[in-house]
């Protein structure tokens, strides 16, 4: 085989890489959606966080609108304090009496944060707390307050 | 108990000064790849007959790796109603593992033992003492250029295995068995990272490369310059490349995932 034809599969090779790692980023991974540097932050902070993970979707009428960033535990408070990527385009959308609450998707899914908008006329900036939250649901402990009552009232 | 005692430890004496001999063909070879700044057209044909020429079989496999796995993935995961993480499990399985594990041993089975068949037969018909009669470094010749496109093209034709595989397994999730196509992509994408997933995946790429690039070369240019001798240099070829790729991947997943 003469060397241009060997540089011509050469360089369709290198091409069919570049499209694989373009599908791997853009189809694959979500390396195209949320990235830091688009979008802003908010913070709330929960009793109990549950299975709730980083990179965990936020949601507002099911609709997506940013993901968990970071999830710490805030030592002065001794509750979760979870870090929202909110997306750009949502931006002066949530007003400040917004409630989040954690989320299970369907009784096996994974937890996700849901944002339900309240009626304040101000809205959430970036760096601003979340202040009304509603805790994971924790199954074990829930069964274990059922068991109690009905041990207690026998 | 003597004898034995002495046969066990000659084989190991005999093992260790083989490990030995490679390390230093690897540097004296790792020495020679600056040389194909200057001669890039070699690392193109080497690319050619270690890339190109691997490209069908990567590609054929990671389709129907991928079909397998969501067929699998589909019959298991109905039971819990959870049909929808069928694409999760094909890509991370396929980014994290098969992509690259698999395209590893297909390349060891293909272009290593080429590899090691060529320059062995190199050896024998005394080619590589002709090269140094004409004052040519085999090295930077033969043994640099076959190297460093072991050591590129492995992880790439990983990527292509990944991104083909997942194709396979939408064309089955999605059109044989019918899964919410948006559901399959958004699933898998909440799921796989682009840096840790298909990074980390590219990087073992890079190891599997390497490794079966040097352990190819090597046994090639240590084997006995007979037909026989050929023959069972291309056999170990494929038998350590596998077992240290199988080796290294359990080492780098538990690094780290």
């Amino acid at each position: 085989m003469n060397s241009r034809a060997i540089e011509v599969m050469v360089g369709v090779f290198m091409l069919l890489f570049f499209g694989a790692i373009f599908v791997l980023a853009t189809k694959i991974s979500n390396l195209t959606s949320f990235s830091s540097s688009e979008g802003y932050t908010l913070v709330a902070k929960f009793e109990n966080v549950g299975g709730l993970k980083p990179r965990a979707s936020v949601a507002a009428s099911g609709v997506k609108v940013g993901e968990v960033t970071k999830i710490t535990y805030d030592a002065e408070t001794f509750e979760a304090s979870v870090s929202l990527s909110i997306d750009e385009k949502f931006s002066d959308t949530f007003p400040t009496d917004t409630t989040a609450s954690i989320y299970t998707a369907g009784l096996l899914g994974e937890q996700y944060i849901g944002l339900d908008p309240g009626a304040e006329i101000d809205m959430l900036q970036n760096t601003d707390e979340i202040t009304l939250t509603q805790s994971a649901i924790v199954l074990e402990r829930l069964i274990g307050q059922v068991l109690f009552s009905r041990s207690g009232g026998s | 108990m003597i004898d034995f005692l002495q046969r066990f430890g000659r084989g190991w004496i005999n093992k260790v000064e083989r490990l030995g001999r490679a390390t230093v063909f690897l540097v004296h070879m790792l020495g020679a790849l600056f040389s194909l700044l200057k001669r890039p057209s070699l690392l193109v044909k080497q690319l050619h007959a270690n890339g190109v020429m691997t490209l069908s079989i990567v590609l054929v496999s990671g389709l129907f790796v991928g079909m397998v796995l969501a067929l699998q993935a589909y019959n298991t995961l109905i039971d819990f109603g959870q049909e929808n993480r069928v694409g999760t499990l094909v890509a991370l399985t396929l980014v994290r593992e098969l992509g690259p594990v698999v395209t590893g041993l297909l390349f060891a089975g293909r272009a290593g033992s080429a590899m090691t068949a060529e320059i062995g037969l190199m050896k024998a018909t005394e080619q590589l003492s002709g090269l140094e009669m004409m004052a040519v470094d085999p090295y930077k010749r033969v043994f640099a250029p076959r190297f460093l496109a072991g050591f590129i093209a492995l992880p790439m034709l990983a990527a292509m295995f990944s991104a083909v595989g997942v194709m396979g397994g939408h064309l089955v999730g999605v059109e044989v068995l019918g899964i919410d196509a948006s559901a399959f992509w958004s699933q898998m994408q909440s799921a796989t990272s682009f840096t840790s997933d298909v990074g980390n995946g590219l990087i073992k790429g890079l190891v599997f490369g390497f490794v079966v690039s040097w352990i190819a070369i090597f046994e090639g240019a240590d084997c006995i310059p007979t037909s026989e001798g050929v023959s069972s240099a291309t056999t170990r070829t494929v038998v350590y490349s596998s077992l240290a790729i199988l080796g290294l991947d359990f080492l780098l997943t538990a690094v780290m995932f």
